[in-house]
Parts: C-alpha cells; sequence; structure tokens
C-alpha cells in the first residue's frame, strides 16, 4: 500500500490545554481509516490542524502529491492543504442554500477573472464521477429543495471535483437516517476502491466496524490505538475510547403506573411549514419509557414543541394527570415536566452564562435561588457544587461559562437543572445525539432510574438501537400521524423500519 | 499572511486594555484630519488636553458634559445587553426634558421639596413610554426596533419644536423658540460654586451603581443577561422574554428622559431645540467603549466628555473646527469595533 498521509508527531496546545499531543498517523491510498474519540479528544483540532486553520506547535505532516511522492505540507494554509489534495466534509455544510449543486460544485474553483464559469465542462466532470462514485444528485436542483443525505452527497462531490486524493468526513453519519448512513457507507467504499484515501471522523462504534478498515482511537488528546478493523469489537473501542469499562444500563421489568400525559386527537401546524400533527393520540403512562420512532423531519419536532409547551395544538386536547396543559414553556414546568431539548445548544442553554446560572434558568422565580428578586449567590453555588457531584459534570467550576464544556457536560447540566425539580414527566427529544458513549450511558441511566421512580418518559430518537434498548413501548411517527404504540417486546428493527418506510412508498407512489 | 485564531479565554487584563488602547489609537488617528487642517498637532493635542482636564474649571466642565453622557451611555448598555437597539436615545432625551419643562415650569402646586423627585419621574416616564411602542412592535409584530426608535428621534424633535414655537412658548423670551423656565426650587443645585457642575453628575453615579446592581445581582438582571444572550433557551427555560424585553425597554427609556430632565434642571432651567449636542447618539458610542458594563459607562463618559471639550477649547484657540470632536468621537466607536476583534481573536502572522 502507498502512504497518502503522515502526521508526524503534531502537538498543539490551547494555553495549557493540550489538545494534541505528539500524534503520528499514516493513511494509506485506498483505505477507510477511522478516527474515534469522545468529545474532546482531538479529533477535530488534529484535523484542523491538516487542514491548515490551526498551526501545530511541533510535528510536521507530509501530504503524497499526485506521482506519489510525499511533500510536506506548509503550516497553516486551507488553500495548500486543498492544493495537495486534501477534502474535507464538515459536519455543518457550507453550501449557498438558493443556489443550484452544479453552482455551488463550481463555487470558488475559478479564479474571479474568469471570463466565465466553465459550467460545461464542469458538468460532463460530474456526470463522470457521479457515475463512477454512485453518488447521485440532480446538477440543476436548487440546495434549498434537497433532503439532507442529498446536501451531503453534494459535499463530498464538491471534494472530488476538486480532484481530491484524501476525504476527510467529520462525523458524517450525525444528520444522517440509518437507511442514508448505509448509502453512504457503500458510497465510501467504493471511493476507497477506487484509490481514494478516507478518514473518518466519529463516536460511533457500530458504523465504524461497519465501514472502516483501520481505526486509530484518540484519548485526552493522545493516540491510544492504531490497528486493523479485523482484531476488534464494541467493546474493546469502548474500552479504548473512555478509558475505562463502560457498564449498560438494562431496562427491568415493571409494571407501568396510570396514565399521565394524555394526548387526544392532537392536530397542529408549524409556521414554518414542518410537519405538524394531525390528530394524534398518546397515553404515556408513570413508569414506562415511551419511545417515538421515525425519519427526521416527521412531526417529531411539533410533539416535542407540544409537550414542552413551546408550541400551541390547533385541535385535540392535551392533559396531564387530568389536568389540561397550557401551552407555555412556564406552565409545562410547573406541571412537573422535564424537557431535554432537542439543540442543546440553541434551546437548552445560555452560552456565556455560568454553569451555577444555567442550572438555575428554570427556577429562577423560586425562592431557593432568590430574596427579594435579588439573586442568593451562596445557593447558586451550593446547587451547583452538588449538580457537579452528582452528576459528574466535567467543568473548571460552578462560575466557568457554560460554552466552555463538552457537549456531554452541557447534556449533564441540563439533565440536572430538569431533574433537580422532581419531575412527573421527562420529554427527552434526541437526548444522546452528538454525546460519546460514556455521556449517552450516563443518560440512559438517568431515563431509567426516572422510569423506576414512576416518572412518565417520552424518548424522541432516531437511534433505533437507542429506543430498543430502553423503551417499553415505541410508536412511530409518519407524516404527522402517530402509529399505535407497540410493546417493545414483539417490535423488531425490521419492523420498526417497515413502519417507519410506510410514508416513503407512498411518495414514491 | 494575516489570519485570525478565536480566543478561548479571553483575559482580563486584555478586557481593560483593549477599549483604553481604542482610544488611544482613535486620538492617534485623529492627527490625519486635524494636519489635513493645518494644524500644529502637537499643541492642538495639548490644548485638547488642557482644555478637558488641565484645570479644576475644565474637569468640572468635563464632568458636566459626561453627566447626561452617562445617562444614555447606561440606557443604551442595558438595552444591547438584551439585544434590543435602542437608537432613540435623543428622542427620549427631549422627550424627558420637555416632560420636565412641562412639570417644573408651575403646572403643578405641590410643596417645592417634591418638585425634583417629581421633575425626574415625569422625565423618565416620558422616556420610558417613547420607548414602550418601539418595544411592543418589536415583540408582537416583528418590527425592527432600529428604525422605529431611530426614526422616532426626528418626530420627537419636530414635535419639540412645534410645542416651543406654541403651547410652551416663553412669553417672557424675547420671541425666541424656548421654554418657561423651571421654578428655581426644581433646578438640580450646583456641586461647585460658580461652576456648571450640578447634582445631576451625582444621580447619573447613582444610576450607573443602580444598573450595575440590577445587572449583576438580581434575577432580573440575570433574566435580561439571558434574553440578550440566547432568547430561544430563554423561552424555553419559562423566562417571559416579551414581558423582560418591555421592562428594558421602560427603563432603557427612563434613563435616556432622565438624562434630559438633568440638561434642562441642571444647566439652563428652560427647553431649546438646541438643548442635546448629539447626547443620545454619543451614549451609543459611550456604551460600546464600555463594553456594555454599567460601571464602565461612568470613565468612557468622562473621556468621551473631555473629547468634546477639549476640541471646543482647541478650536477657539487655533481655529480649526470643533467638528473635529465628532469625527474624535466616530472614530473611536471603529477603534473600539476594531479593538473587540482583536480581542476576540489571536492574530498570527505567517
Amino acid at each position: 500500500m502507498t502512504l497518502a498521509l503522515s502526521i508526524e508527531g503534531v502537538t498543539k496546545r490551547f494555553g495549557t490545554l493540550v489538545a494534541n499531543d505528539r500524534i503520528d498517523l499514516a493513511l494509506h491510498r485506498g483505505e477507510i481509516l477511522a478516527l474515534l474519540g469522545e468529545n474532546g479528544a482531538g479529533k477535530t483540532t488534529l484535523m484542523n490542524v491538516l487542514f491548515g486553520h490551526y498551526v501545530a506547535d511541533e510535528g510536521s505532516i507530509r501530504v503524497a502529491g499526485p506521482d506519489g511522492a510525499l511533500a510536506s505540507l506548509p503550516p497553516g494554509s486551507p488553500h495548500a492543504a486543498l492544493g495537495a489534495g486534501i477534502g474535507m466534509v464538515h459536519q455543518h455544510f457550507a453550501l449557498a442554500e438558493s443556489l443550484t449543486v452544479l453552482q455551488n460544485v463550481v463555487l470558488g474553483t475559478r479564479p474571479l477573472s474568469a471570463p466565465h464559469l466553465g459550467l460545461r465542462a464542469a458538468r460532463a466532470k460530474l456526470e463522470r464521477l457521479m457515475g463512477e462514485s454512485g453518488l447521485h444528485v440532480r446538477l440543476n436542483a436548487r440546495i434549498a429543495n434537497l433532503s439532507v443525505g442529498e446536501k451531503q452527497r453534494v459535499e463530498i462531490l464538491k471534494v472530488l471535483y476538486r480532484d481530491a486524493r484524501i476525504l476527510i468526513l467529520d462525523e458524517p453519519t450525525a444528520v444522517l437516517t440509518p437507511q442514508e448512513a448505509d448509502g453512504l457507507f457503500a458510497t465510501l467504499r467504493r471511493l476507497a476502491a477506487s484509490g481514494l484515501a478516507v478518514i473518518f471522523i466519529s463516536h460511533k462504534l457500530g458504523e465504524v466496524l461497519a465501514v472502516a478498515d483501520r481505526v486509530a482511537v484518540l484519548r485526552g488528546g493522545r493516540k491510544v490505538s492504531d490497528q486493523p478493523i479485523a482484531g476488534v469489537d464494541r467493546r474493546m473501542l469502548a474500552t479504548l475510547m473512555v478509558g475505562r469499562e463502560i457498564g449498560v444500563s438494562r431496562r427491568t421489568l415493571r409494571e407501568p403506573g396510570p396514565p399521565l400525559l394524555v394526548l387526544d386527537q392532537v392536530s397542529m401546524r408549524l409556521p414554518s411549514g414542518r410537519a405538524g400533527l394531525d390528530g394524534v393520540s398518546l397515553t404515556v403512562r408513570g413508569g414506562e419509557i415511551v419511545g417515538i420512532a421515525g425519519v427526521s423531519g416527521n412531526g417529531q419536532a411539533a410533539l416535542a414543541a407540544l409537550i414542552a409547551g413551546m408550541a400551541e395544538a390547533s385541535a385535540g386536547s392535551v392533559t396531564l394527570a387530568g389536568k389540561p396543559l397550557r401551552a407555555s414553556p412556564r406552565a409545562a414546568i410547573e406541571a412537573g415536566i422535564a424537557r431535554i431539548p432537542e439543540d442543546r445548544h440553541a434551546e437548552g442553554i445560555v452560552g456565556p452564562l455560568s454553569v451555577a446560572e444555567n442550572l438555575a434558568l428554570e427556577s429562577l422565580d423560586s425562592p431557593e435561588v432568590q430574596r427579594l428578586g435579588f439573586l442568593r449567590f451562596d445557593r447558586l453555588r451550593e446547587r451547583a457544587s452538588q449538580a457537579i457531584a452528582a452528576y459528574d459534570i466535567r467543568c473548571p467550576g460552578p462560575e466557568a461559562p457554560i460554552r466552555l464544556l463538552s457537549g456531554g457536560n452541557i447534556q449533564k447540566v441540563i439533565l440536572a437543572r430538569v431533574l433537580e425539580r422532581d419531575p412527573r414527566l421527562i420529554l427527552a427529544n434526541q437526548p444522546t445525539r452528538g454525546l460519546d458513549v460514556g455521556a449517552a450511558a450516563e443518560v440512559h441511566r438517568r431515563l431509567l432510574e426516572a422510569r423506576m421512580n414512576n416518572v412518565g418518559i417520552v424518548l424522541i430518537s432516531e437511534d433505533l438501537d437507542e429506543l430498543l434498548a430502553l423503551c417499553d413501548r415505541i410508536a412511530v411517527m409518519v407524516k404527522g400521524r402517530l402509529t399505535a404504540p407497540e410493546p417493545v417486546e414483539t417490535l423488531t428493527l425490521e419492523r420498526l423500519g417497515l413502519l417507519m418506510a410506510g410514508h416513503r412508498e407512498e411518495e414514491a407512489a | 499572511m494575516i489570519r485570525f485564531e478565536p480566543r478561548g479565554h479571553i483575559p482580563p487584563i486584555l478586557r481593560l486594555f483593549a477599549p483604553i488602547a481604542a482610544m488611544a489609537a482613535a486620538l492617534l488617528l485623529s492627527a490625519l484630519p486635524l494636519a489635513a487642517a493645518g494644524a500644529p498637532i502637537l499643541r492642538a493635542f495639548w490644548l485638547m488636553a488642557a482644555g478637558a482636564a488641565g484645570s479644576v474649571f475644565a474637569i468640572a466642565e468635563t464632568l458636566t458634559r459626561a453627566t447626561p453622557l452617562i445617562f444614555t451611555g447606561l440606557a443604551a448598555a442595558i438595552a444591547f445587553r438584551a439585544r434590543l437597539f435602542n437608537i432613540g436615545l435623543e428622542g427620549q432625551l427631549y422627550a424627558g426634558a420637555l416632560a420636565a419643562v412641562v412639570v417644573g415650569s408651575g403646572l403643578i402646586d405641590g410643596p417645592p421639596a417634591l418638585l425634583v423627585p417629581l421633575i425626574l419621574a415625569a422625565a423618565a416616564l416620558a422616556g420610558a413610554l417613547l420607548m414602550l411602542g418601539p418595544a411592543l412592535l418589536k415583540m408582537r409584530l416583528g418590527v425592527d426596533e432600529v428604525v422605529t426608535t431611530l426614526l422616532l428621534n426626528f418626530v420627537v424633535l419636530l414635535f419639540v419644536q412645534m410645542m416651543l414655537e406654541g403651547a410652551l412658548k416663553d412669553p417672557m423670551g424675547g420671541g425666541w423658540p424656548q421654554s418657561e423656565p423651571i421654578l428655581d426650587a426644581g433646578m438640580l443645585p450646583p456641586l461647585v460654586e460658580r461652576m456648571r457642575l450640578h447634582a445631576g453628575f451625582l444621580l447619573a453615579l447613582l444610576s450607573s451603581l443602580l444598573t450595575h446592581v440590577l445587572m449583576a445581582q438580581t434575577v432580573l438582571g440575570l433574566k435580561i443577561r439571558a434574553v440578550g444572550e440566547n432568547p430561544a433557551a430563554a423561552r424555553f427555560a419559562g423566562i417571559g422574554v416579551t414581558r423582560v424585553t418591555i421592562v428594558v425597554a421602560l427603563i432603557s427609556g427612563g434613563l435616556a428622559g432622565l438624562a434630559g430632565a438633568s440638561e434642562v434642571a441642571g444647566l439652563k432651567g428652560y427647553l431649546t431645540a438646541d438643548l442635546s449636542r448629539g447626547f443620545g447618539y454619543a451614549g451609543i458610542v459611550v456604551a460600546m467603549v464600555a463594553g456594555l458594563q454599567p460601571l464602565a459607562v461612568v470613565p468612557a463618559a468622562i473621556f468621551i466628555a473631555g473629547v468634546f471639550v477639549g476640541a471646543d477649547t482647541m478650536s477657539r484657540t487655533i481655529g480649526v473646527s470643533n467638528y473635529i470632536a465628532d469625527l474624535i468621537v466616530a472614530l473611536a466607536l471603529l477603534c473600539v469595533l476594531v479593538g473587540g476583534l482583536f480581542m476576540r481573536f489571536r492574530i498570527r502572522w505567517s
């Protein structure tokens, strides 16, 4: 195998934090290398160094040219990285929504002084690339009209169009449904077979095992393992990644309590034109976890907004323990609903405020944290210290701005904030999305613990494994409608897939 | 090639140093237009410094000028913290001044001891009410408050002129468009003999302290910060975003209204249409220089006031137009914005 890329002894420090500690990494042509690690392990930093966004404090990077000869890459120059054939697909797409696929691909490849865009040649080249890679997109479609999976294909095509020899994908499946992820894996294998070198950044063990040839594990800025995929298993990778054994929480059988949250023929429209709800009925009892599965964008957001008090039903009734639920976030909190928002950065926290202040955000009017309108800082600190200890929140301290925390620790702050109020119902919307194994296991443990305390739980998730592991019953959302929940004992992945796909067949027809 | 790397952590010393460096840069840059006007640069700067702080009189004059800037600076700072862009400070200042002369010139018969508090309350109320409309329009209908508050400035100023030519015109004013004077009992007493510095300055300092306590120590302050930094998360956490925004609008407008009362009841005693020398607009610069920190508004306002007062002295002595002060203030705003960039990003040369 010929070497495509060689990272040698790269060290990157931010103040006292060593984000990358003498990392060596080799990548060969035709190989898919998975870069595995928890949030904050140094994956993104390393890729930013490779791509020239950061300058490494020590170490060097060499890249193979078209002839296979290794040449060192000038540090700190994204332009040089692009020129050396390195292409990256970021988690958050960089596409101009109002332009077509073709225009997006060509964007930035032609000098400003060029007389025309060369669209005809570009189209021919793209059609050839699409044929070879199996990445099919309508070239004349506007980006705004594409699905997330299609947008990702455009991003990969952009990289291929620039004749990249090294393709880096940063958490590419975070935005995909399981079906779309499988399609992506097939594409990556085909691209690798044609000689492309691929770096696949992930923290999901299953997909690493499914797609990679080799896996390198980063932990705390260091490379702790680098071996062929053949010799590893899930458990081993998890241990390497986290540095300790992960306990898996198991659901124990128990008899659920009386009905708690009852939705009766609820309909609702969202102003943004996203899917709303269409005659949804659902009963959640105390001490059970009801899962909501479905392909993203089928009304899960509307259902979550409704239960969280962020949106109002246009028809039907919503009651909690027999009392009608008023549509306001305040009312939902006071009724005893613990809400874990889908996008924790957008809705869960206020970045510049401290950990202590964020923890108190839902209880600001209670005498616990204020007296005559003045904040009781001693109480705020004390509560925060307790939460930090109880939920193992890794942070510089209660006064630290919460934006400095990793995603997993931010989620723990949100958990602490909502669970300490002794809720009757928990609404968990994608509670483990983007979290590493350790943090996700902690979230699962907390949810199961709440279930044992007779709390009713609505778990909305796109991770079917998660739903099957935690839920007592699972219902599927399709185009704003909810199927009747089925007991998890009689459900299989295939059956769930069938229920979810029901709407796809309709669409195709 | 220059590259900007975001800083993870901003050292406190940099936070303090950045605005000071920005001010120094603004002064240095103003040497260019000074030279273009043919002024001897060093002498011009010397005259400015002497004019702003060269004597007890000069210092008193600078603090007098700083007084309305502290009020409007606080008004801008608290509003901007809640991401409510109140550009209508000038109008709210005039509304406050108008209310002050209406109440203070004998409309109400009451114990003289109550007249000053009444004038202040009326002015704050007038400024606050003027801000209520734009705030409601923003929260209910999504109307951009920058546009509404800015345009209201002109509406209010024209209204004031109309009143000064009509209903409120002083019959003893010799035909000038000016209001009847505020009664003696309603005037803010001077702080130093034979100087213009008046009790309004102490009131401004008190306002700065109270605004700081409000923002840093109270639940409302925390809610304001939450709403300003992430309104979606604030709403999700059950904070009444509309209510908080409207309260902030009222406080901001009220502070600007107090600037008007302090000017009219602290200096001339009667209202004219040239009461404010752009204090409403300069207040925005003051707030930005202060990094939207209520306590820092005081030194920022004193600095900007010093530039105005010093430029007046300089222009009288060497004949350069005192518009140079506006130029320096504008440069100060630009330098602060650039300074903020340097504060948030590390510059790398490669």
